[in-house]
């Protein structure tokens, strides 16, 4: 029932996701964060089990920190993604599988390329220009792809965000309230404002 | 592994004494020095930089060490038995966070250290670590600066001002008379005292010493040679004024 979404520009990517969080009919919390920096210019939007995303995004990110206190610089977005996607496909092979979606939005400091990766539960990853998990998804990948240019500005990519998020509330049976929007570029994580549907 | 050495290493003697960890003191004392100055707002670790041979690296030689992004440590002994113990304390750093949110302080990353140390005192077919630790920190939601010192025992004490490794003893009747809260009231201050004690020991000046500087939320700072040479320029002249007024006070 979540919903996450990422487009990447020339020197940006933007991630955005619903903030509910919710039980089978129960909505607990409305204003629920489901995005984690990882180290400085890692951002991680996780869908899907809500304490199995927790779990495994908390994990992940001290592990990541370690990785950095260790070696002394930050893990580098494409070790960072293949360490998470790693993770993720030992873990559909376990006994106790961890039922998270991952969108990971990345800037590489050294290539000063902006990333996203689409990384889901089973293990399997995919670098793409924009991208979204959830039945969400089925909606807003048409607009994207619309409307979509590699060179497009922060603004537009947020308008065609919206786009999206109009769309949703249109036709898609699940109410989200609003939407936390944060974007990672070369100078880190930063937190936009929420977008209420 | 403990099955198939069922032998202690580290035995008392007839008169009360853990000879290896003596022993590992001893080898403590052979590693460069290392001294640490807690002041007002501020820590400073001033380490010894042995002379490296002609065509080794020198950047790969490294004293003092990140264990967490408010923790940092220098150490005399073993290098090869710091670097497993700074392996494990960066592990536990992040652990204890993944488990109770919070960083962890500094008090209780000494305490987990000296654990481990007293641990391989009294283990099968173990032997001590030979090295000393100087942690220095902050914790969260305090201005107060910390420094601990741990050593192959599993000893750990808190100091306002402490030197470990070489001519030790020489640095702390040094740091003891010279030590003054005043002093070290600013950054510059506690950076000149630390920076005096380990001249105490390195004659050599600013190229054989590494300093850096622990503040709250900042990231650690690496003084570069030329501040250091600052400093010990300063110190110097201090001192040749000081020679002066001795022989014309007389």
């Amino acid at each position: 029932m979540d919903f996450s979404i990422g487009i990447k520009g020339q020197d940006y990517v933007i991630l955005a996701e619903d903030m509910n969080a919710a039980h089978s009919i129960i909505l607990n919390q409305q204003d629920h964060t489901k995005m984690l920096d990882l180290n400085d210019h890692l951002l991680l939007a996780r869908t899907g089990e809500l304490g199995d995303g927790v779990q495994c995004a908390e994990y992940l990110q001290k592990n990541i920190q370690l990785y950095q206190l260790r070696n002394g610089y930050e893990m580098r977005s494409n070790a960072a993604a293949n360490y998470i996607r790693k993770y993720l496909a030992d873990s559909i092979r376990s006994q106790e599988p961890m039922n998270v979606n991952i969108l990971l939005a990345a800037y590489d400091t050294i290539s000063k390329e902006p990333q996203l990766y689409y990384i889901d539960y089973m293990g399997s990853m995919a670098t793409v220009p924009f991208a979204a998990h959830g039945h969400g998804a089925l909606f807003s990948l048409g607009i994207i792809d619309r409307y979509y240019s590699r060179s497009m500005s922060r603004d537009e990519a947020l308008s065609v965000l919206k786009k999206c998020i109009v769309e949703l509330k249109k036709r898609f049976i699940v109410n989200y309230t609003s939407f936390n929007v944060q974007v990672v570029d070369s100078q880190g994580i930063h937190q936009l404002d929420r977008i209420v549907a | 592994m403990t099955s198939r050495y069922d032998r202690a290493i580290t035995v008392f003697s007839p008169d009360g004494h853990l000879f290896q960890v003596e022993y590992a003191q001893e080898a403590v004392k052979k590693g460069t020095c290392a001294v640490a100055v807690r002041g007002a707002d501020c820590i400073v670790l001033a380490v010894e930089k042995k002379a490296v041979a002609k065509l080794q690296e020198e950047r790969t030689v490294r004293k003092i060490v990140q264990l967490d992004k408010h923790i940092v440590m220098a150490f005399a002994g073993l290098s090869a038995d710091a670097r497993v113990l700074i392996s494990r304390a960066r592990v536990e750093c992040q652990s204890h966070q993944l488990t109770v949110e919070d960083p962890v302080t500094v008090e209780y990353i000494t305490r987990y250290l000296a654990q481990i140390k007293q641990q391989y005192t009294q283990s099968n077919g173990r032997r001590p670590f030979g090295v000393s630790c100087l942690l220095a920190g902050f914790d969260k939601d305090s201005d107060t600066p910390r420094l601990y010192q741990t050593d192959p025992a599993g000893n750990y004490f808190e100091w306002k001002a402490d030197a470990i490794g070489r001519s030790a003893k020489t640095v702390h009747e040094f740091l003891e008379k010279a030590y003054q809260d005043d002093l070290v009231a600013d950054r510059v201050g506690t950076i000149k005292l630390a920076v005096k004690a380990l001249f105490e020991v390195v004659q050599s000046g600013s190229k054989n010493m590494d300093v850096a500087v622990i503040a709250k939320d900042k990231k650690l700072e690496m003084l570069t040679t030329d501040e250091i040479s600052k400093y010990v320029s300063e110190i110097e002249k201090e001192r040749e004024e000081e020679a002066q007024r001795k022989k014309r006070g007389r």
